[in-house]
């Protein structure tokens, strides 16, 4: 009891100097929870994208980039006749530019596709996609940017669209892109005969070991991995994930830093006091352990404190319009588990160096000093 | 130089300091130049001498907070310099009270005094037992829970005389324990350090410039540029 009292009365005998090193942790943890969340729902999404009601995703082997893989739809089209194949979609992603918006993602799709078939149509009829070649189903924040209603035109590159259908769904990057009809899509793009992907959807999920091999066997130059596998192994998504980690860590790495700061000025300033416990009998490991306590405090409530503001961040930027369903505001247990423990290694690795001065203290000499 | 007094009966020698030499700043300040010293179970010596003669220097190389340049020290009848761990003779054989108190000013009269206990890894509630034993002595058991900074001089001093003996340690270093009270206060302190010493059979080893106070203890030792020159035998 003593031992935390001492803790506790150092850290609170400095409450400004305590606080501003638990705004460090806490801001650090904070920004590491904000961007690591925002990149893990933006990669959550692009997978939600591919692996929606598919298990396995078809593309070109070795591509950089998903928007450069081609997939000829004759390759989709034989995948769905496999007898293990519930169903094969084409899909093709484009990018392409309107007045005033650079970037519009676009999806060219088959009037079968789960993007058209499981989204909430909040103008315009689901059975009439892909009937006329010039119509494109708009998704809600794409019609709301873009201005646009059903029977209106949208200017799209140098290409003018009937709107035929303005959708929503969960997703913050189909909302605001366009769907268009595969064939419309692969004209486009100058991408005639090809898609992007194929997503597959098997009988039994047990036969994607053997859906792999088989599409391995059949087309060399495509590889098949399973939704999970992609997002683990796809090379965007794993740099989206090592920057995040990155600019997280080294925002935990100036937060540890401003604990070791506080731990030296707080060793520094009561040496006289360490060298009374000293005498009175306190081991060196002791005293350790009231430093290394006194900054694991500082680092778990600051990353407490943390957690609760990156949550708080996440929420309000989810209220933001422009930003709805590119977020996911949930915080995953892990991830809070992995953020407080690394505020809690920072801390104690900033506090080895005045740790290691207070445990050598000599009280001799400190006491002679008055 | 033997410094045995005369009637040490079958006592057994709790301190022995032998030919002990310091010195500080690579030499060039000689504290000590060849001490000799005995102090026998139970008794009272004052070390007496002026400022800078080098009286604490020797009770901190007696308690193991310092080492020696030269010389040997025993405690209790084991050599400091032979033993593993000296942590066990400041947790268990020796307490120490300094001229200023030395307390922890945020914690309270209780927790100061408890320090020691909780180093040595006392049982909580044998210590506050005993920390209640000593409060009620030293009539300081209205004021536990009361902060150091709300004490008085000598309220903080009978305070440090707690925490000191809260071990129950066989030897009581008291370095100048009444230098920074009045005369009338520091009288009242010193009483009931005797007292308590007396009353627990604790050696004690005082460094005082106060002649009167020294007076009272069973021994003199009279200290002057790092030597024992002389012992006044009180009893």
């Amino acid at each position: 009891m003593i031992f935390l009292k001492l803790i506790v009365t150092n850290l609170l005998r400095h409450r400004v100097r305590s606080l501003i090193s638990i705004a460090g942790v806490a801001f650090s943890v904070a920004a590491m929870i904000t961007v690591v969340s925002i990149l893990q729902g933006a990669i959550g999404m692009f997978s939600n994208i591919l692996s929606n009601d598919s298990q396995i995703i078809v593309f070109e082997r070795d591509v950089s980039d998903l928007f450069f893989s081609n997939v000829p739809v004759s390759a989709a089209g034989e995948i769905a006749s496999w007898p293990i194949v519930a169903h094969a979609n084409p899909v093709l992603f484009g990018v392409v530019a309107s007045a005033g918006h650079p970037i519009i993602t676009c999806f060219g799709v088959d009037a079968s596709d789960a993007r058209i078939q499981k989204a909430t149509w909040l103008q315009g009829e689901r059975g009439t996609f892909a009937q006329k070649p010039n119509e494109v189903v708009l998704g809600s924040r794409a019609a709301q940017f873009l201005s646009a209603r059903v029977g209106e035109n949208v200017q799209l590159g140098h290409s003018t669209f009937r709107v035929m259908g303005v959708v929503k769904t969960e997703n913050g990057f189909e909302n605001g892109g366009v769907f268009m009809p595969l064939t419309t899509a692969q004209s486009f793009f100058h991408k005639e005969g090809t898609s992007s992907v194929a997503t597959v959807k098997l009988r039994r999920r047990n036969d994607a070991a053997a859906f792999k091999r088989m599409v391995e066997a059949r087309y060399p130059d495509l590889t098949a991995l399973e939704d999970t596998e992609f997002t683990r192994s796809y090379s965007q998504f794993r740099i989206l994930k090592a920057t995040a980690w990155a600019v997280g860590g080294c925002g935990l790495l100036l937060g540890g830093l401003g604990v070791a700061n506080t731990m030296i000025m707080s060793v520094f300033t009561r040496i006289r006091e360490i060298a009374i416990l000293r005498v009175n009998g306190f081991s060196c490991l002791q005293i350790g352990a009231v430093v290394f306590g006194e900054a694991a405090g500082v680092s778990v409530f600051g990353a407490a404190v943390g957690l609760l503001v990156g949550a708080g961040v996440l929420k309000a930027l989810k209220m933001i319009p422009a930003l709805d369903g590119y977020i996911d505001p949930s915080l995953h247990p892990l991830l809070m588990l992995v953020v407080l423990l690394l505020a809690l290694f920072t801390g104690l690795a900033g506090t080895l160096y005045p740790a290691f001065y207070a445990m050598r203290v000599r009280a001799v000499e400190a006491l002679r000093f008055e | 130089m033997s410094l045995s007094p005369p009637n040490n009966g079958q006592r057994a020698i709790a301190v022995r300091a032998l030919d002990l030499w310091k010195s500080y700043d690579d030499g060039a300040v000689t504290v000590l130049q060849g001490i000799d010293l005995e102090c026998f179970e139970g008794r009272s010596v004052a070390l007496c001498g002026p400022s800078g003669c080098g009286k604490s220097t020797l009770l901190h190389l007696i308690a193991g907070l310092d080492q020696p340049d030269r010389g040997r020290v025993w405690v209790n009848g084991s050599e400091l310099d032979r033993r593993r761990n000296l942590l066990n003779l400041l947790r268990h054989e020796i307490g120490i009270v300094f001229q200023l108190h030395n307390l922890i000013p945020d914690l309270t009269l209780e927790e100061n005094c408890l320090i020691p206990a909780v180093a040595a890894g006392t049982n909580p509630h044998a210590a506050r037992q005993r920390l209640g034993e000593l409060a009620e002595r030293t009539g300081l058991h209205k004021r536990l829970k009361h902060r150091v900074q709300k004490l008085s001089g000598g309220e903080r001093q009978r305070t440090a005389l707690c925490r000191a003996l809260m071990n129950r340690p066989k030897i009581l270093l008291a370095d100048e324990p009444t230098g920074s009270l009045d005369e009338r206060t520091g009288g009242m302190v010193f009483d009931l350090l005797l007292e308590l010493v007396n009353a627990e059979g604790v050696t004690l080893l005082m460094s005082t410039h106060d002649r009167a106070l020294a007076s009272r203890c069973d021994r003199i030792v009279e200290m002057h540029d790092g030597r024992a020159n002389e012992t006044v035998c009180v009893l």
